[in-house]
């Protein structure tokens, strides 16, 4: 988002809820994504605990984990304190920062559940690096207690090239938003998946500039009154999982905030694949944008406008009432109870069916066709850091380690006295 | 033919300009005639000058590629004030370059190419040879084309490649004036066509009939010979800008023991850079091309990030796209090395041509008060060590360091005494390996700082350290995103300060010339030669003038100010519109006088000679 920053997130802002302006403790019952868990209870605003050994600060999250409100489903399970044996837990990745979006923003959702996958990860924590852009999804390293960069307006995929490529045994992930990713930086987002740089990347799609407070953004819909488009805003949005296609992403998923068992499944498929991972999460953004994927979260209206991919597996929805079935280079909608079609007349996933993958990235927009959740398209080839290591090895290989000496001296050289 | 006994002359030194069309080889000549000179051991300076097309259309005036170059056996400095020999490959060449011949001097001209069609690609209304243009010079005419074909009758190339071998008839021809070795060029071309053996052979026997025919020719008057430069002791070799600057990235790397990360952008000129760390692969450098010069930069910072030396470096144009993310690295305090080879300005300006025009940006260009050590290269030699100095100075305090180049001393190049690496000053990083701080338990706070006000590195995969960093404002001490005012006060201090200290990595100035008196001519990069050759001749007319020649531009050097005291009037020459001379007025407040060139060129000792003599005489 437009990099507003120095005004946002501040303490002054008259024309934000008041959850905004608060310390902990006034932000939290009206969180309908049930996300504000990871707010810290004690200290007043600016009270800063520093960081301690993985056992201090488990204490402290059992604490605050015993003060929390009732969690919303999918919250519970692996988010325990960690044992003495040097295991992971949940409260091993929350910083000592107050948390500061929007209550009831579905970022507080994916913070949570990226901080209770990481301990099953089996990585140190030691080499998690998050790097994030400009905008509310920017704010997501300094709540993480892993090493991290809150960087600049779009470029979180050049900086993390950059630190991937000559740190490969890092575990590197993205946290960007549309304007971040699609906009401002939608250059280093197509060069960062052609290149298969290994990380996964955290696209918060919320379908507005939020930390400027409320312009449409480059996937908001056509026609969408904001501030600056008091008219109706006339571009034609980014359509992120085809333009990540498009730039030959090898892995390209969806998920939405609301579901967190999907997304937890999500980031750790991400986290598998070796290359870059494009996940983008449909994020509700409820002061700005409220209820922009309703029809896909709601459970009214989830069942016959959301599909959950599974790969090998039918592409049915509805609760098995419908399918998507090939007609041609086209899907469409197929009744599974009228007797005439069943599931066997679908269209199976496959996840590294490129044709598909395009079929299925293009329902979009206005389309009737249910709305993909999962991992739409998957491939397997070289990651960037691994070709940049491999070439500095051969090299050497071939031509020995440097001798600098003999470099300085590597021309014409004549002796004087 | 007979061979023809001309006479031999001994000089003190020479400047030979070489100039044609782009696909004529003036640059490839020029430099192989630099090589002969360094082999001769003669001390040298080159300017190469080439237009911004590729390849222009031949003839024309726009086309016209040159390179000169001034060797002798005394102290050279400059590429030269005026040619004594230009070597003119078509009348285009004449046009353009001739005003930089001294009257008198020597012309050698291509005749199969003044042709009538040839005056008008240039534009030329009459031959240049009976229109008058030519009557203040000695005109030597050879048929080089012509003579060049006909030396190669019998080998297996069609016209139009036999008629490229001409640049090395014209090479021999001049070696053999100047009394250079030709085998230098001989082994270069056995390399170089190593695998087009009959390319080769024409190409060799090119150059030794240019050769032979200066000895049959009586068209010279004598032959000149400049005796070896005695030159400090040690091993030289010729060396230009860009390549010193790959080599001192290269020394800090393994000096420091930290890998070199360069990111890069192709740009007039700095691409030199990359093209040349991307041969050494072997010293585990790891080279980006990025997508653009803001990833270049954003490469770079992430790599600096995870505890490597990360290098970027452009142009001008380029440093405007990486001036976010250099800003960052300050706010994040960060080290990383910006190489800016400047060339004219603003926009696109001038992108072949030397320019002293982003001081400014480099000081000042970044939002905020967001100072940066700023060093500048003086010479083609000298950028070894500025690209070692700024890279130890980035690490040991934690902050980006802006290198300033130009487009002469990039391409431009020098005999360079080869460094002996113990000699070097130490680059040792120490990387934080455990918490710094007590607070009830053990804590790493990565914005406490050490006694020169920088703050530890902490690598990522490092236990225990984890930390975030980020372009918001930072508490003091923790590192925490804090908007409290007097806390931004302090930290905006505090950043000041670290680069402050840097001061105490600045040798003493060296005062050049007279070390009190009448005028100090303050300069900084390029210059360099240029002054010191116009304040010995001002000295020779009795003047008290001096020099202080600046590598650190930001922070100052901390003894600048006595230095001044001891003079009572300054010139600051620079090839720009007064850009160090605002900041040393605004420094010092005392009456510094610009000059300025913006021509795309370097400065003359003449011109900077004239600059002295008027500012004395307006005293
Ligand atoms: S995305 Fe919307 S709800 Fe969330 S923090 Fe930003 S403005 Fe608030």
């Amino acid at each position: 988002m437009p990099d507003n920053s120095n005004s946002n997130d501040g303490t002054k802002k008259p024309d934000l809820p008041p959850g905004l302006q608060s310390s902990s403790g006034e932000n939290g019952s009206e969180d309908d994504s049930g996300g504000d868990d990871t707010k810290k209870p004690a200290g007043p605003p600016g009270a800063k605990k520093p960081s301690g050994p993985p056992s201090s600060s488990s204490g402290e999250s059992e604490t605050q984990n015993a003060k929390k409100p009732a969690m919303p489903p999918g919250f519970s399970g692996d988010g325990g304190p960690g044992a003495d044996d040097g295991t992971l837990s949940r409260s091993d990745f929350q910083s000592d920062q107050d948390v500061r979006w929007c209550p009831g923003c579905g970022d507080y959702a994916i913070l949570s559940t990226v901080q209770r996958l990481l301990p099953d990860l089996g990585v140190p924590k030691e080499n998690f690096v998050f790097i994030s852009g400009i905008g509310c999804s920017g704010r997501f390293p300094y709540y993480m207690d892993t090493y991290g960069m809150h960087s600049i307006h779009g470029r979180p995929p050049a900086i993390a090239t950059g630190l991937k490529t000559s740190r490969p045994e890092l575990d590197v992930w993205i946290v960007t938003g549309d304007g971040d990713a699609l906009s401002i930086g939608g250059n280093h987002l197509i060069h960062v998946l052609r290149r298969n740089v290994d990380m996964q990347m955290l696209l918060f799609n919320n379908e507005i500039y939020g930390l400027t407070k409320g312009q449409y953004s480059p996937t908001s819909e056509q026609g969408k009154v904001t501030k600056s488009t008091p008219h109706g805003s006339l571009d034609r949005p980014f359509n992120p999982a085809a333009v990540a296609l498009g730039a030959d992403g090898a892995f390209v998923a969806r998920s939405m905030d609301r579901d967190t068992q999907h997304m937890k499944r999500m980031m750790r498929r991400a986290h598998e694949h070796e290359g870059a991972s494009f996940l983008e999460i449909y994020q509700n953004c409820h002061i700005f944008n409220d209820g922009a994927f309703a029809e896909f979260t709601d459970k009214d209206t989830q069942p016959e406008r959301a599909l959950f991919l599974e790969d090998g597996e039918p592409m049915t929805f509805d609760e098995g009432k419908k399918g998507l079935r090939l007609d041609g280079l086209s899907l469409e909608t197929i009744d599974l109870e009228n007797g005439r079609w069943s599931e066997d007349d679908c269209a199976v996933h496959e996840e590294s069916n490129r044709e598909k993958a395009h079929l299925l990235a293009r329902i979009f927009g206005g389309s009737e066709l249910p709305r993909p959740f999962g991992v739409i398209y998957r491939e397997e080839r070289p990651c960037y850091e691994d070709l940049v290591t491999e070439q500095l090895e051969a090299v050497t290989e071939e031509r020995g380690e440097g001798d600098l000496e003999a470099l300085l001296h590597d021309a014409d050289t004549w002796t004087i006295g | 033919m007979p061979q023809i006994d001309t006479p031999t002359q001994t000089i003190p030194d020479a400047t030979v300009l070489f100039a044609g069309d782009s696909g004529d080889g003036m640059q490839l000549t020029g430099s192989q005639f630099t090589l002969a000179a360094a082999y001769a051991q003669n001390d040298l300076s080159t300017l190469p000058d080439f237009p911004a097309e590729i390849r222009a259309p031949a003839g024309t005036t726009y086309g016209v590629s040159a390179f000169q170059l001034h060797f002798g056996s005394v102290d050279v400095r400059t590429p030269g004030d005026d040619a004594d020999l230009l070597v003119a490959m078509n009348p285009a060449a004449v046009e353009v370059h001739l005003d930089r011949v001294r009257r008198g001097g020597h012309v050698l001209i291509n005749t199969d190419a003044f042709t009538e069609r040839s005056f008008d690609l240039a534009d030329l209304d009459a031959d240049p040879r009976e229109d008058g243009t030519l009557d203040d010079y000695d005109v030597i005419e050879v048929p080089l084309t012509t003579l060049t074909r006909e030396a190669l009758a019998e080998f297996d190339l069609d016209k139009a490649a036999k008629g490229r071998c001409k640049n090395m008839f014209a090479l021999g021809l001049t070696l053999w004036r100047y009394a250079r070795p030709v085998e230098p060029a001989i082994e270069w071309l056995s390399e170089k066509f190593a695998d087009q053996p009959e390319i080769r052979k024409a190409n060799v026997r090119a150059l030794k009939k240019g050769l032979h025919y200066g000895e049959t020719t009586e068209q010279f008057a004598a032959r000149y010979e400049v005796e070896p430069a005695s030159l400090d002791e040690g091993t030289y070799r010729a060396i230009r800008g860009a390549e010193a600057l790959a080599l001192g990235l290269i020394t800090a790397s393994r000096k420091s023991g930290l890998q070199l990360f360069y990111g890069s952008y192709p740009i007039t000129p700095a691409s030199d850079i990359l093209h040349e760390l991307s041969k050494h692969k072997n010293f585990d450098v790891a080279t980006f091309q990025a997508e653009d010069e803001i990833a270049a930069a954003g490469s770079a910072l992430g790599a600096s990030f995870g505890g490597n030396l990360g290098v970027c470096a452009t142009s001008g144009p380029g440093i405007a796209l990486k001036t976010e993310t250099i800003g960052l690295a300050v706010m994040t305090e960060l080290p990383m090395v910006i190489v800016n080879m400047q060339r004219g300005g603003p926009s696109t300006g001038l992108p072949t041509k030397p320019e002293q025009g982003d001081l400014m940006q480099a000081l000042y260009g970044r939002n905020g008060d967001a100072p940066l050590p700023v060093v500048a290269a003086a010479s083609p030699g000298d950028c070894f060590r500025a690209a070692y100095d700024a890279s130890r100075i980035a690490t040991k305090y934690m902050t980006p360091v802006i290198v300033l180049a130009d487009n002469y001393l990039s391409s431009g190049s020098e005999p360079w005494k080869i460094p002996d690496l113990d000699e070097l000053p130490p680059f040792e990083v120490d990387f934080a390996e455990e918490p710094n701080h007590q607070n009830g338990e053990a804590a790493f706070l990565p914005y406490l700082r050490d006694d020169d006000g920088t703050r530890p590195w902490a690598k990522p995969g490092t236990l225990d350290l984890e930390h975030r960093v980020g372009g918001l404002e930072k508490e003091y001490g923790t590192g925490d995103v804090s908007y409290d005012p007097d806390n931004h006060q302090r930290m905006t201090r505090v950043r000041a300060d670290k680069i402050d200290s840097v001061r105490q990595e600045i040798p003493p100035t060296e005062i050049y010339g007279a070390d009190e008196g009448e005028l100090l001519v303050v300069s900084w990069g390029s210059t360099r030669g240029a002054v010191r050759t116009a304040v010995d001749r001002a000295r020779k007319d009795g003047l008290a003038v001096g020099s202080a020649h600046l590598r650190h531009l930001h922070p100052l050097p901390a003894d600048l100010e006595g230095a001044l005291d001891r003079f009572d009037r300054y010139l600051v020459p620079e090839m720009n519109d007064g850009q160090l001379v605002r900041v040393l007025r605004a420094e010092y407040l005392r009456d510094f006088q610009p000059l300025g060139k913006v021509q795309g060129q370097p400065f003359t000792a003449n011109e900077i000679q004239g600059g002295i003599e008027e500012t004395l005489a307006s005293a």
